[in-house]
């Protein structure tokens, strides 16, 4: 898709205003954070896992080559093909060119947010290829030509009754005339609707959740099973993964595997974790005939030695968006493209570009709870930092808020004027608002009290207090 | 072969290159080379969790209560002959029809099916017409009530997903501890062993029956896999 991650603010706006929507975003809370906090507490073993797993893939991409080289020797030996690709327009051409060597006229797809990113479905579509998303949230969402809010949840920002909707306008074609109100029928129908659909499709693809360099395995981690339907029943089975999918051991992946659903749903294991090497044996009674990994760049190894290399440790678990309180605000679509929450907020960037994406750095509260649950400690914040400081360098942002953050720091290094101009601002500020104690509205900065009071500072700068305190002595030091 | 065929001999190199250079380096070599190869040969298991690593009845136990847990049921059984009678009972309770496709797995068949003639049986892979799915499975792994089954001409991977109801039969004896042990016995099992040749073309990890929680964050059970999964286990303290 393209992004429209420029218009965050207005796209916010539109989330916040969306009862639906809201409505989704409240269950996060009492869904996925709490079951996430539950498993966590039951295996006394989950922080020194991530840990563990933190360093797993921290020296696996210190070693990335070694491991990629390894992988795509045991894909071979096993009689599969890597195909490398360093942008999306070749994995997509890629994956065209072995669809139509198996004469594909449709394929099914398990969920994968690298489809998304290199937007598989409509160039699959402009030649004469139509894709089945097989997920039942990217089946909806496919269904409604929209695009996933969560990268675990598709269609999160939907409900019930909007979904029953959108079944009765688009399965009239196969004879379904009835609306359908109960959760469990949607899910009846879809899997009816979508059961032929894996025995037609020529092509099967999924994306990974690891790529093994032991064994050339790849493998998805999924709770409906169409991710296997999707691979055991066509002729050819496409794996899209990209770079850092990578790790060296099915132990390593078994280190992965413990905190992925944990921390995404807060199940113990995902239903479905499966792994797949090669293409069927000679005397195997099923199984796809041949099997192909895409292995996508598309900006990773400039990530790697640059100050954003940790995000490559990401397993896409989610966690950080269910827990941000931004995203739980304006929900995925504010972001505008394939990755929202603190996630989309760094990598965006990144891949579509700091002019496009600037925003998302910014649409974060720097509360922490994204670092506080990520399962293999990214540190999001920095990073978010990182790409403000890169924004302002670039001469990106608000000109005000550009001219105030020069005025500040022209300042800050000069503490013989600094000081006195804060405590006589922080003077002002409390003289504006001596009652509530809280500014409606501040001179310069409507922008910012539009949606929220500015507390009005009490006692002095935070240098004059830190003076006092340093004077009592070091009574309150221990 | 995909190098020329997607111009991508480019691309691996332009890759490689692209990573080396981030990383500082060239390819590696010697010793440092030699230490991850034999990381990849030889390798080690991680931290594994204490709850992995009870006694075996108290695994078999764990992996009773996380099964359970997650939505499977479970029947435990005294001895091979029980094993017809307890899954004829099963599909009698739910209504099930007894037509069932099984795995042609010669682990299977130690259980005298044929004293249960209403049990009518077709060895192979399943249809999209076939209901009732029997399967054996490699091992039971304690720590998340989880089934690990892998693929071979006697175990086609479409009974683990096309029918609603899939019942899996395994000795107690095959319940371990944690994911490890499972990589470990398919490492042994594996010709040559040790090679990275060993990996059956599928391995599946399941976990309780199908289910989404796509639509409104609520769970529904029967996605697109099955809908029940019927674990009988055989032998082990309990009979
Ligand atoms: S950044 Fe961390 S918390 Fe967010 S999706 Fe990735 S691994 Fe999960």
């Amino acid at each position: 898709m393209e992004p429209i991650s420029h218009a965050f603010k207005d796209n916010a706006r539109r989330g916040l205003a969306d009862p639906n929507l809201q409505r989704a975003l409240a269950r996060l809370k009492t869904g996925f954070q709490e079951r996430r906090t539950i498993a966590a507490a039951r295996l006394p073993e989950f922080e020194a896992l991530r840990s563990q797993a933190k360093e797993i893939k921290d020296r696996t991409l210190a070693n990335l080559d070694f491991y990629l080289e390894r992988f795509e020797a045991k894909v071979r030996e096993t009689g599969g093909e890597v195909h490398w690709c360093q942008t999306p327009a070749e994995a997509r051409e890629a994956i065209l060119r072995i669809c139509r060597a198996a004469q594909a006229k449709s394929v099914t797809k398990g969920k994968s947010m690298v489809a998304e990113e290199i937007a598989l479905n409509p160039f699959l579509e402009a030649n004469g290829i139509e894709p089945v998303e097989t997920d039942l949230g990217e089946y909806i969402i496919q269904l409604a030509d929209e695009y996933p809010s969560h990268i675990i949840v598709p269609a999160l920002h939907k409900t019930a009754e909007q979904i029953s909707e959108l079944f009765l306008d688009r399965h009239r074609q196969y004879g379904n005339t009835q609306r359908l109100e109960e959760v469990r029928e949607l899910v009846d129908e879809a899997r009816r609707i979508i059961r032929p659909r894996y025995v037609a499709a020529d092509v099967g693809i999924t994306g990974a959740n690891f790529l093994i360099a032991e064994t050339g395995s790849t493998a998805i981690v999924t709770n409906e099973g169409n991710g296997d339907l999707t691979q055991i029943l066509p002729k050819v089975h496409i794996v899209i993964a990209t770079l850092e999918k990578v790790v060296p051991t099915l132990d390593d992946a078994a280190t992965l595997m413990r905190l992925l659903a944990r921390s995404a749903t807060g199940q113990e294991l995902s239903t479905y974790t499966t792994f797949s090497t090669g293409p069927r044996r000679a005397d195997d009674l099923d199984g796809p005939e041949s099997f192909h990994v895409v292995l996508l760049d598309n900006g990773r190894s400039k990530m790697l030695g640059s100050e954003f290399q940790d995000v490559l440790r990401c397993i896409k678990c989610g966690a950080c968006m269910n827990h941000c309180p931004v995203y739980g605000a304006v929900g995925g679509h504010a972001y505008g493209w394939v990755y929202p929450g603190p996630l989309g907020a760094v990598l965006t960037p990144f891949l579509v570009g700091i002019e496009e994406a600037g925003h998302l750095p910014n649409a974060s509260t720097f509360c922490g709870r994204c670092e506080a649950v990520c399962p293999v400690r990214i540190p999001l914040l920095k990073m978010m930092r990182y790409w403000r400081e890169r924004e302002f360098e670039a001469g990106l942002g608000a000109p005000a808020l550009r001219r105030g953050l020069a005025l500040w720091a022209w300042l800050a290094k000069r503490p013989a004027l600094y000081r006195p101009l804060t405590a006589l601002a922080i003077a002002l500020l409390g003289a504006l608002a001596p009652r509530r104690g809280a500014l409606a509205h501040l001179p310069l900065a409507t922008g910012w009290t539009r949606d929220r009071d500015l507390p009005a500072p009490e006692g002095g700068t935070f240098q004059a207090r830190w003076r006092a305190r340093q004077g009592r002595g070091a009574r309150t030091a221990a | 072969m995909s190098a020329s065929d997607t111009g991508g001999g480019n691309a691996r190199a332009a890759i490689l290159g692209s990573v080396r250079k981030a990383l500082g380096r060239g390819p590696l070599a010697g010793a440092a080379r030699e230490a991850l190869e034999s990381g990849l040969n030889d390798p080690a298991p991680n931290l594994i969790p204490a709850r992995a690593q009870l006694p075996h009845a108290a695994q078999v136990d764990l992996f009773v209560a996380m099964a359970e847990e997650v939505k499977a049921s479970v029947a435990r059984v005294g001895s091979d002959a029980g094993v017809p009678a307890v899954v004829a009972d099963y599909l009698a309770q739910h209504n099930l029809p007894t037509d069932i496709v099984m795995a042609p797995d010669a682990a299977l068949d130690a259980y005298p099916w044929a004293a249960r003639p209403l049990l009518r049986l077709r060895r192979g892979k399943a249809e999209e017409t076939d209901a009732v799915s029997i399967t054996g499975a490699l091992l039971g792994i304690a720590e998340t009530g989880t089934l690990l089954l892998t693929s071979a001409a006697e175990r086609p991977t479409t009974l683990n997903f096309l029918p609603a109801t899939h019942i899996v039969v395994l000795r107690a004896e095959q319940i371990v501890g944690a994911y490890e042990e499972g990589w470990a016995l398919l490492r042994r099992q594996g010709s040559p062993p040790g090679d990275g040749g060993f990996m059956p073309r599928t391995v599946n990890l399941i976990t309780g029956p199908s289910r989404t929680a796509d639509i409104e964050q609520r769970m529904q059970l029967g996605a697109h896999g099955p809908r029940q999964l019927h674990i009988v286990i055989v032998g082990g303290e309990e009979g």
